[in-house]
């Protein structure tokens, strides 16, 4: 597959779209409700010029239905869209000169791939002989030439998405929205897949909304992640700052892993966890005293094998030059902490060892559970 | 008729029985063949008496003999009114309902098998008071009452041919690519949905060529109105027109479900034959590796 790319890029099929030219996609106060259940509530984003945003959120967040307001399948009951800033509230979906790419595979049966990815083309009245050129020409950059006649069912699951993938880019548009385009895949396709979308998007520079539940999706692919839940937006960053700076409990646990253990706040000098006071994320939360508990990500303890230490391992897995390690802490407390793999030799289940904080980072704290 | 469902059903079970054990898979498969048997002889018998019957020097004569081709002619005419309308009317309405109203869908169910529930003498009883003058005295009055009569058939085809594929995600990838609503329903829902439009037409047809009772309370010389008034004449000859007409109607039924099945093969999904969907789950099966 990746040959393949390489392929389309030397074939000069880059983006006819200028760079610098992309769209400005932007959502304000957008609510929707669907009877007592409100899918959006008050949903402002905005997607730059070529950028690829990620929605992010459990199942039944609001993902889709964001999407699908933006494509013109849905309406919002209040709020606007505007495309380059102007309100495309009136304007039907099949006028909004949007790609997307669907969840369950939505090639249409009776006609060949090449077919599927010229059909944009010949509703735009194209010659027959120009969108088989293009549609040859976007095959060719998804790694498909030679699938090019054949019908959707004999193409796998993958092969399918990425025939849907060169069909929404071959109307140049103006906007590419994608929902949960690789959940239908197996682990390995998925991983392909979203490496080649990402790097087709930045090569024609597509300003991109990408829905996803999976967090390790989001991350890796975006320029930003909205974390949504609840049908709001409760934060909107990059992959990075998502992960240090986290705005709120749900960001914290939702992205990546995080360890949540009891401890005591200490007033200015920050909150007492495992033995040593370390400082508070953001300053000192004014609503929190006492009792409380502490967010930790798995590289932010440290552990020792030790006899009588204050916990017991319960299990480990092996992630390459990482070894994650459980441990169960007194009170019922499990935790999760990474250790290199070649220190961690000795932390197998059933062996007692001692778990701190690294000392100076500082942590997240949140109301006690 | 009762051939084909009954095949198609020995089709679809295969799968199921794959694990069951030998013996009880060998008695299964007798029984399934005395069904089989008791069918072909319920619905042999008749034949092969009207065979008798008739007698092959009938046959020859049936084109030729008075006023087969008029009523011929006009049940044609009937079939054709009947399945143009039907289809203009019905395919639009229940791909509409499917997507906007997937909720009334029970209650179009109940609707629609309406004219099947009210026997016919109340409904042409009904249609002869109400209907307007220009129209009683024309065979077109009969050709919309048949339309009436075959919504319950061909709406169950189409609603199968709608459940066999993701209509609505298709609509939507037709619409963002820039066809409005016309396009998408001509080049989208029709070419997936050919198989249970040609069911719905075979249904129609073969209704047409066989109803009775509205044709002479109508006063219609229809086919079947002709076989009845001919069967006192020459017995013979009517007994053989009406084996051609149903060698004519198996003719089609098999047709379609031979075009259902190549056509499913080629693009994949599911095979749709008269009322039934069998989802061919192709693309899903598929290996994911490449
Ligand atoms: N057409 C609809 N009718 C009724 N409820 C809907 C409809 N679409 C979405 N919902 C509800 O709105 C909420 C958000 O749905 P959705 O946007 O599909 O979430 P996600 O894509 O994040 O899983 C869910 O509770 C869902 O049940
Ligand atoms: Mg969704």
């Amino acid at each position: 597959m990746t040959t393949n790319m390489a392929a389309g890029t030397q074939a000069g099929v880059t983006g006819r779209r200028a760079e610098g030219a992309g769209t400005t996609l932007r959502m304000r106060a957008v609510s929707r409700s669907f009877g007592a259940v409100r899918a959006l509530d008050n949903l402002s984003l905005e997607v730059a010029p070529g950028e690829l945003v990620a929605l992010l959120g459990p199942s039944g967040c609001g993902k889709t239905t964001a999407l699908r307001i933006v494509a013109g399948f849905e309406y919002a009951d209040s709020g606007t869209v505007t495309v380059d800033g102007k309100d495309i509230s009136p304007v039907p979906a099949a006028k909004r000169d949007m790609g997307m790419v669907f969840q369950s595979y939505s090639l249409f049966p009776n006609m060949t791939a090449q077919d599927n990815v010229g059909f944009g083309l010949r509703m735009r009245k194209q010659s027959a002989s120009s969108r088989s050129k293009r549609a040859a020409e976007l095959l060719d950059m998804v790694g498909l030439s030679a699938q090019a006649r054949q019908y959707p069912h004999q193409l796998s699951g993958g092969q399918q998405q990425r025939v849907a993938l060169a069909r929404a880019l071959a109307i140049e548009p103006s906007v590419l929205l994608l929902d949960e385009p690789l959940s239908a895949l197996d682990a390995k396709v998925r991983l392909q897949l979203r490496e080649q979308i990402r790097s087709l998007q930045q090569r024609l520079g597509t300003t991109t909304l990408f829905v996803t539940h999976d967090q390790e999706e989001a991350l890796s692919i975006s320029d930003r992640v909205g974390v949504m839940k609840d049908g709001r937006l409760e934060q909107i960053a990059t992959p990075a700052e998502l992960y240090e700076r986290p705005a709120t409990t749900f960001v914290a646990e939702f992205v990546g892993t995080m360890n949540r253990i009891p401890g005591s706040y200490q007033g200015m000098d920050g909150v007492m966890v495992l033995g040593s006071v370390v400082p508070v994320h953001g300053g000192r939360p004014d609503d929190l005293a006492g009792e409380i508990d502490v967010l930790v990500r798995p590289e932010g303890l440290t552990i020792q094998a030790t006899p009588g230490g204050n916990g017991i391992v319960t299990e480990r897995t092996f992630l390459g030059s990482l070894t994650r390690i459980t441990v169960l802490l007194s009170g019922d407390v499990s935790v999760k902490v990474d250790k290199t793999s070649a220190a961690a030799t000795d932390l197998v289940p059933g062996a007692s060892v001692q778990v701190g904080v690294v000392g100076g980072e500082p942590v997240g704290v949140t109301a006690r559970h | 008729m009762a051939t084909i469902a009954s095949a198609e059903q020995a089709d679809t079970e295969v799968p199921a029985k794959a694990g069951r054990p030998p013996g009880r898979r060998r008695r299964w498969a007798a029984w399934r063949w005395a069904v089989l048997l008791i069918a072909a002889v319920f619905f042999g018998i008749p034949l092969y008496s009207g065979l008798k019957f008739a007698g092959f020097k009938a046959f020859t004569q049936v084109i030729g003999y008075q006023q087969f081709g008029s009523a011929f002619a006009l049940s044609l005419r009937l079939a054709l009114i009947a399945t143009v309308l039907t289809l203009v009317l019905m395919v639009p309405t229940s791909v509409y309902v499917h997507l906007r109203l997937p909720r009334t869908r029970r209650f179009m169910e109940a609707i629609t098998i309406l004219p099947i529930v009210i026997p016919p003498i109340v409904l042409i009883i009904g249609v002869l008071k109400a209907a307007p003058g220009f129209l009683i005295a024309t065979p077109n009055l009969l050709g919309l009452e048949y339309v009436i009569l075959s919504m319950p058939f061909a709406y169950r085809s189409l609603d199968a041919g709608l459940r066999s594929f993701d209509v609505r995600t298709l609509v939507e990838a037709s619409n963002s690519l820039g066809a409005g609503w016309p396009t998408t329903l001509w080049r989208v829902v029709i070419p997936n949905l050919r198989t249970a439009i040609m069911s719905a037409t075979v249904l129609t047809v073969a209704l047409v060529l066989g109803e009775y009772t509205m044709a002479s309370l109508d006063n219609f010389q229809t086919f079947p109105v002709w076989i009845v008034n001919f069967e006192q004449n020459s017995g013979p000859v009517s007994v053989a027109a009406s084996l051609l007409a149903l060698f004519v109607t198996w003719l089609l039924l098999m047709l379609i479900v031979t075009v259902g099945s190549r056509s499913a093969r080629k693009h994949g999904g599911a095979q749709v034959t008269l009322f039934s969907v069998g989802i061919q789950q192709v693309s899903r099966t598929r290996g994911e590796s490449e």
